[in-house]
């Protein structure tokens, strides 16, 4: 008899994934606890996820209204999120070679902006489903990944076709 | 489309996990998962002189002892569907019963102590397994003699296969069941390690 792959293998599976969600929607120091958060409650509602479920979409949907609740507690506190990409350089240093401006440059975009690019181009989503997690349209959904990316370009001169590319 | 392909590379390498930062994620999950009472079924993995034991437990206790010619992966599928898919890797549950394990295969441990959860097992195979443990440390008895134990004296065959049905083994001494003509009988984990658990015990 086998039945509903293993909690752990959903985690082992998506876990990276949804990290890098999580690090992107709420930044480095709080994205611990947003993916703590997410992977916990999609532990208590797994037993009732029909077994056709897509379940990446589901856990992003998930760590989105986690990161929502993350964001406004740190909003509480002292210290304003815009402050994230120092906190950055001095807490959890990006890998070698990563340009921690793009990270910044990802965390000052539009909501809206922030969540398409990070749910369409690091989750993998279709547009659809981008969509059916912010609400509005999918073509405002794309729309707004693609403003994003273009944001991104423009002050990220080490990415090709960003302004001063020097390849 | 390249540009957009490449910045989103980018951005991957960019946000991607520092080492170490999902295992420790994982213990916490597991952790918090525990204090909310909605991890049902926790396991790990033991290496012992039998090979790689999984062992899991709810929070009744441990329910599941697995040899791994019973293949891990299909034995966490059956716990999946006949418990719960809430399952995850945790040592700190299977802390008491991988000790124990632990102290027995290093011949300083006769019984178990640590607490059981018998729910995969049910009816007549549940009676004989329950009265495996009357069978000293190092002794053998044969399936006829248990099935008397168990107050069906004609039992034998259902002895058999609850013995090859055990949920537990080890823990559950179904290896010291023997043929009354001196053979070994089976053994789900092998004859091998059914020779190596009863040498164990013989030399303790």
């Amino acid at each position: 008899m086998t039945g509903k792959e293993t909690f752990e293998a959903i985690v082992a599976r998506h876990g990276s994934t949804v990290l890098r969600v999580c690090r992107a929607l709420v930044g480095p120091f709080d994205a611990d606890d947003a993916w703590s958060e997410t992977f916990l409650a999609a532990l208590r509602a797994y037993p009732a996820l029909p077994a056709d479920a897509n379940v990446e979409a589901w856990l992003v949907t998930i760590a989105h209204r986690k990161a929502i609740d993350v964001t406004r507690a740190t909003a509480r506190r002292p210290i304003p999120v815009e402050e994230v990409p120092d906190a950055m350089s001095a807490g959890n240093a990006p890998p070698p070679g990563i340009d921690p401006d793009l990270v910044a440059a990802l965390t000052r975009l539009p909501a809206k902006q922030r969540q398409a690019v990070t749910y369409h181009f690091l989750a993998g989503l279709p547009y659809a489903e981008v969509a059916a997690i912010l609400g509005g349209s999918t073509d405002a959904a794309r729309r707004a990944a693609a403003d994003g990316m273009g944001t991104l370009r423009r002050t990220c001169p080490r990415i090709p076709g960003g302004k001063g590319t020097a390849q | 489309m390249t540009d957009e392909t490449e910045l989103a590379r980018e951005l991957t390498r960019a946000l991607s996990e520092a080492p170490g930062q999902l295992g420790r994620l994982h213990a916490r999950l597991a952790a918090a998962a525990r204090a909310d009472g909605i991890l049902d079924v926790a396991y790990r993995t033991l290496d012992s002189p039998i090979g790689t034991l999984l062992l899991a437990a709810t929070e009744r206790g441990l329910v599941r002892v697995a040899f791994s010619c019973e293949d891990h992966d299909a034995v966490l599928g059956d716990l999946s569907a006949r418990i719960s898919p809430r399952i995850l890797r945790d040592d700190i549950r299977l802390d008491v019963a991988a000790r124990e394990l632990e102290q027995y295969f290093a011949g300083g441990r006769r019984t178990f102590d640590v607490a059981l959860d018998w729910r995969l097992s049910s009816g007549f195979r549940s009676t004989v397994l329950h009265h495996l443990p009357e069978i000293a440390y190092g002794r053998t008895a044969s399936y006829a003699a248990v099935a008397q134990l168990a107050g069906n004296p004609k039992a034998v065959r259902a002895v058999g296969s609850a013995c090859a049905t055990n949920p537990l083994p080890v823990v559950v001494p179904c290896h010291r069941v023997v043929r009354s003509d001196g053979g070994m009988g089976g053994y789900l984990g092998g004859i091998e390690a059914k020779r190596t658990l009863l040498s164990l015990e013989a030399a303790a």
